[in-house]
């Protein structure tokens, strides 16, 4: 809706602040007579009309608001042969056929390279997933003021450099810039912080990124990165329900009631990645996705993880990706194995899960003296009540 | 629309100099940019600049001036030179900016505030 708004009027700002005083004129009109049948029609008709109110006002007041004139001709001109009925069903076709295209030219203005990275985040959050900001402020733990900023600087810039709203040149390059974008936000759903539970929970966020990745997918069947990182994301979500237990504490993959995991779920994400595999260009989401899928199995093959793994460091060396690698060693070559693999790499000292990793390897070693000193250093590093939760728990089963 | 290209590099960089081996080639690379950006119709003018120790900085301070030598900013990478570019979009404008035979260093793209905001 945003993306076909802004097309229409030529003006991200103006589209945005017009959509906004759409929904809340429909949370007043339909608090009294209902949501009408095509609430959708209803809240664009509103926008545009808005939208292009604010045109002309602009228009009167001599303020440059296009950067192109035409845009702003057509959308005025557009809105004066006054047709309702016509801007109803405009808004019909794009729900049926627009939607992907329309959806990815906003996607690839929030994740423009002239943007920096934090913008690109909050910007797709908020303009592409539609978030509000207080949703967007609890979903990467910011104050709201960070998040508005912002906003208001991207908007700013967009509007002053002219970055355009388009299908790009360059589209495998910004196609990448994109991926990482939406695997950041997933990150933030799924792995690095709960979100603050009363405006959003962390499952919301994750959901949101698979809708932004499959949108982005859809649109660019010849990227398979980013449906290895769908394929990801669904992988991890189908056991959502399972990793956490009734008093909120994680609860390891292996231990997990696989009863609770969306079969559905794993259903789709082993064909989404089964077409990203068919054209033969992997890359580090594609390969995640593989170890993923590979914990959906009714027995691991561990021999394989590993070896996943060292494919994925060929890829994206780094220390977590060797911690990763070590873990897996550990159910092929034992814990020893894989605590001196853990000893070896540097740069892990404040990653709780390093420190984790470690005290559960020295506690199948049999050394619970190293384990509990690794389990109190991973609980002090923990900013996730789930986790620190299961840290506790585990340093409480030892001491016992 | 228009945009500054400001390309800036490090002068501790070796870059030929004239008579040099790889001279004519470097300035070659430089005119063909020229003609391309003539031929694309949104060419408003570059120069390039001499180097930063011809610099001299007059900085105002309320109402008075002094005068110093020296660029106003002391980066690792100078200002070399620039071009004025006319172009619909920034995806335009970096277009051009990543043709630039600039070889190590960088090029600030930033839109000309424009006049009829006026």
């Amino acid at each position: 809706m945003l993306a076909l708004l802004t097309d229409r009027l030529g003006d991200l700002e103006i589209a945005h602040d017009s959509l906004q005083e759409a929904y809340a004129k429909g949370a007043v009109t339909w608090a009294d007579a209902g949501v009408p049948d095509d609430a959708a029609a209803w809240i664009y008709v509103v926008a545009r009309n808005a939208g292009v109110d604010r045109l002309r006002r602009n228009l009167a007041e001599g303020r440059r608001v296009a950067t192109n004139a035409r845009v702003l001709e057509t959308a005025v001109a557009d809105a004066d042969a006054g047709a309702v009925e016509a801007a109803a069903s405009e808004s019909r076709i794009v729900e049926l056929s627009e939607v992907s295209d329309e959806q990815l030219r906003l996607l690839l203005l929030c994740c423009h390279p002239a943007l920096s990275q934090d913008t690109q985040v909050t910007l797709t959050l908020r303009l592409a997933g539609g978030l509000t900001t207080q949703e967007v402020a609890a979903a990467l733990l910011l104050p709201e003021a960070t998040v508005q900023q912002r906003v208001v600087r991207a908007k700013r810039k967009i509007r002053a450099a002219n970055i355009p709203l388009v299908i790009p040149e360059d589209l495998h390059e910004r196609a990448a810039v994109l991926t990482t974008v939406l695997g950041l936000i997933f990150n933030e759903g799924y792995l690095a912080h709960a979100a603050d539970a009363e405006t959003l929970t962390r499952a919301d966020v994750a959901d949101q990124a698979i809708r932004l990745t499959a949108t982005a997918a859809d649109a660019l069947p010849d990227e398979p990165e980013l449906a290895g990182l769908l394929a990801l994301q669904l992988f991890h979500r189908s056991r959502e329900a399972a990793r956490t237990d009734r008093d909120g504490a994680l609860v390891r993959l292996a231990d997990q009631d696989r009863e609770l995991w969306d079969r559905a779920m794993i259903g789709r994400g082993f064909r989404v990645l089964a077409e990203a595999m068919a054209q033969r260009r992997l890359g580090p989401w594609q390969v995640q996705a593989l170890i993923a899928a590979e914990h959906t199995r009714t027995s691991t093959n561990w021999p394989r993880v590993v070896r996943y793994h060292d494919l994925l460091l060929t890829m994206n060396p780094g220390p977590v990706a060797r911690l990763a690698r070590a873990v897996a060693v550990a159910e092929v070559e034992g814990p020893e194995a894989a605590l001196v693999e853990v000893d070896q790499i540097e740069g892990l000292e404040s990653y709780h899960l390093a420190h984790a990793a470690r005290a559960d390897l020295w506690e199948r070693v049999g050394d619970h003296a190293e384990a509990l000193r690794a389990w109190d250093r991973a609980a002090a590093l923990a900013t996730n009540p789930a986790e620190i939760h299961y840290v506790e728990r585990r340093i409480s089963a030892l001491q016992r | 629309m228009k945009y500054l290209l400001l390309i800036a590099s490090d002068p501790s960089l070796p870059s030929p100099e004239p008579g040099e081996d790889g001279f004519d080639e470097y300035m070659a690379a430089w005119s063909q940019f020229d003609q391309d950006l003539n031929e694309a119709g949104v060419n408003l003018g570059g120069e390039a600049l001499q180097g930063a120790e011809t610099a001299t900085t007059v900085r105002h301070h309320q109402g008075s001036t002094t005068i110093a030598d020296g660029p106003f900013a002391e980066l690792k990478e100078h200002l070399g030179g620039y071009y004025l570019i006319d172009v619909d979009t920034l995806d335009d404008a970096i277009g051009w900016a990543r043709k630039l035979p600039v070889g190590t260093g960088a090029v600030e793209v930033r839109p000309i505030f424009p006049t009829d905001e006026f």
